[in-house]
């Protein structure tokens, strides 16, 4: 047989290649694609994109840092070590460095110390965690109130729709920087009071005025983005025959609204809530900057640099390393956050 | 068999819009027994869909019912609030839609929006309802129910997906089903399934059918009886037979004629109906097919006609009909 095939000339047909198939043989024909979801479909593309997968790994690498690392990091972010302050990194006090040659193994100050000498890189740590929780925290606010707002507004339609939206639009005229400001200043008396009264509301005191404030404008003024967005898709959505079909079904305007309009623009709200995390973390550096944002003891990113301002010509690693941590963040979730645009928004398909 | 299952009565609804009230539906009444399958046939915007879609209560937005009543099943729709209406929709009417692509939610598996129907009006188990899914996929004759319940919508083609969409809308077993031009979208092959499997759907499961087309070949083999609509108004209305060996309304003529006839030897160009229906924003205070009409008279350009009789279930609105029974009648004297 083989030694006829080697002749490509040959009109001599083999008699087997003529033999009915088996079942078994024509299944092996039969190629049954995997069913492909819209998950499955977006992660595959997303996986090949490089800047989101390195923008992936750096994110979570800081979450790492922010999360789990200062559980078991020997320093603590409020802990003052006598006869340690302003240390250079990768330096030692020579009360350590005296241990060190008893045999005693101390741990190193990675970025050195600060004037209090508390440890600098445990704190960066505590203000990425900060940082990350006030973005992610007002983004899942943002995202609340914002999806369900424009969804309202946009199944609904009309008057309804009309009203909302200005009321939208009369929201975006106010200043939010200005209203964070005025809300420190009238609800710092208040809060501290209650926090002295009532030990249940103790955390008030820890967390700091100026951090709930931002939440609390987060809350207020900055779901209006998310809003239009949502809208502007529903309005497309709700011409689509399905969500007729779901209402000839029997469907109720809240059942349509939850499992068939947002799930559809779902792609759209990961999207916006993660561009929203970097955002949220700005304003929350910028004012804590400004010494409007966390309690003193506890470190943000922003307070971080602040306090480092003092001392910038003798000790100017103190401002790079809160500073680079922030751009580092906001960087890749900036990154991060346009990749899921491109593997999940269904128009950017390639 | 012969109660009476929906009934209309001088149905009027508009469409309000910003140029101004746009008139679909005057004075539309019909009445369908169980059983029964029902053609309403006539050009795009003479109002098939707006009074399907009445009669489950889900008219789009401008739109406002303005009289008439509309009694189904011993409910009055027209009357009912929305919570009441959801109880109905799906339940004892469901619709099939023309466009079987974008009826599905994309977001979602087959099975999952079978059983969302079941869930929503039996208040079974999601194990019930999955397995009821499975059974309602096999009887629709899609073939590997078990695999397809767990596929998404873009998976399947136009036909199975029209199938999915027959099965949604029989899953709670209706007394009435609006197809609502469900073969417009598939291609002849897959249309000639469609239609046998709802017509043995119908046999099997005992409903009523409103079939909405546009394909008069469609409603000759499928019908009983037909409403033929013109501009917002049932212009004749009559068993299968009435209609297409004894048209009384020069609409329904119209359109007669213009189907090609498979008997004729020689070839002859196609005769249109000229012209182009009016406007429903200013509808005439006369016939409203009066421009278009080659008998036109002088009274149809005035006065809209009323019904005329021709038999229990045949009726037409015309001034020529009128005028025969004028004339018959003065005969007799």
């Amino acid at each position: 047989m083989n030694d006829r095939k080697a002749n490509p000339l040959s009109m001599q047909l083999d008699v087997s290649d003529f033999l009915p198939a088996s079942d078994s043989e024509k299944q092996s024909l039969v190629i049954m694609r995997d069913s492909v979801g819209f998950w499955r479909d977006g992660f595959h593309r997303l996986r090949k994109n490089n800047i989101a997968m390195i923008s992936l790994v750096v994110i979570v690498i800081v979450l790492i840092l922010a999360f789990i690392v200062p559980s078991f990091y020997p320093y603590d972010y409020a802990q003052q070590i006598r006869g340690s302050e302003n240390l250079f990194p990768m330096t030692y006090s020579k009360a350590e460095q005296a241990n060190i040659d008893s045999g005693v193994s101390v741990f190193p100050h990675f970025l050195g110390t600060d004037n209090l000498g508390r440890d600098l890189s445990i704190q960066i740590m505590m203000g990425s965690r900060i940082s990350l929780l006030v973005g992610i925290g007002a983004s899942a606010i943002i995202l609340l109130i914002g999806s369900l707002y424009g969804a309202i507004a946009g199944y609904f339609g009309g008057r309804a729709d009309l009203i909302m939206m200005r009321i939208v639009d009369m929201i975006y005229t106010v200043p939010d920087l200005l209203i964070i400001i005025l809300l420190i200043a009238t609800l710092r008396v208040p809060l501290t009071a209650l926090s002295n009264n009532n030990p249940a509301f103790k955390w008030v005191n820890t967390v700091g005025v100026g951090l709930i404030c931002i939440f609390i404008v987060f809350g207020l003024l900055y779901w209006v983005g998310m809003a239009r967005i949502v809208r502007s898709q529903v309005l497309t959505l709700k011409e689509q025959e399905y969500v007729t079909a779901a209402r000839a079904l029997g469907a109720s305007s809240s059942r349509i609204i939850r499992n068939h309009l947002l799930k559809n623009c779902i792609g759209i709200l990961i999207v916006t809530t993660t561009l929203q995390i970097p955002a949220a973390i700005f304003t929350e550096s910028f004012l804590s900057f400004i010494g409007l944002g966390v309690a003193a003891p506890m470190p943000s990113l922003g307070s971080l640099a602040a306090s480092a301002l003092g001392a910038i010509s003798s000790f100017p690693h103190r401002l790079l390393a809160p500073s680079l941590m922030i751009s580092m963040i906001i960087l890749s979730l900036n990154l991060f956050g346009d990749g899921l645009r491109d593997a999940f928004d269904p128009k950017l398909k390639k | 068999m012969n109660e009476l299952l929906l009934e209309i009565k001088n149905e009027r609804l508009s469409f309000f819009t910003p140029a101004g009230e746009v008139k679909a539906l005057n004075d539309v009444s019909f009445s369908m027994k169980q059983g029964e399958v029902l053609g309403i046939v006539g050009e795009s915007g003479s109002g098939k869909s707006v009074t399907a879609y009445s009669i489950m209560g889900i008219t789009a937005h401008p739109g406002r019912l303005i009289g008439g009543e509309i009694h189904f099943n011993g409910h009055r729709i027209d009357l009912l609030n929305e919570k009441e209406l959801r109880k109905i929709r799906g339940n004892e009417v469901s619709i099939i839609f023309q466009d079987p692509m974008t009826s599905l939610n994309p977001v979602y598996t087959i099975g999952n929006q079978i059983c969302e129907v079941l869930i929503l009006h039996t208040h079974c188990s999601k194990k019930v309802a999955r397995q009821k899914a499975v059974d309602l996929l096999t009887l629709v004759g899609i073939n590997e129910p078990e695999r397809r319940v767990k596929q998404y919508p873009h998976e399947l083609s136009g036909g199975m997906r029209q199938r999915v969409m027959i099965a949604i809308a029989l899953a709670c077993e209706p007394k009435l089903l609006i197809a609502d031009e469900p073969t417009t979208a598939l291609d002849v092959t897959i249309q000639a399934q469609i239609l046998e499997l709802m017509m043995d759907l119908k046999k099997k499961l005992g409903m009523s059918i409103i079939m909405i087309t546009h394909d008069l070949g469609i409603v000759s083999s499928m019908c009983e009886k037909i409403a033929v609509m013109y501009a917002g108004k049932i212009v004749e209305y009559g068993t299968i037979d009435d209609i297409f060996y004894n048209p009384c309304h020069e609409y329904t003529k119209g359109l007669l004629n213009s189907i090609p006839k498979l008997t004729e030897v020689e070839h002859e160009p196609l005769v249109p109906i000229e012209g182009t229906p009016v406007d429903m924003l200013n509808p005439p205070a006369g016939c409203p097919f009066a421009p278009r009409c080659k008998s036109c008279m002088q009274i149809c350009l005035t006065t809209m006609p009323d019904y005329t009789y021709l038999s229990d279930d045949h009726y037409s609105a015309c001034w020529l009909l009128q005028k025969k029974e004028f004339e018959t009648q003065q005969e007799d004297k």
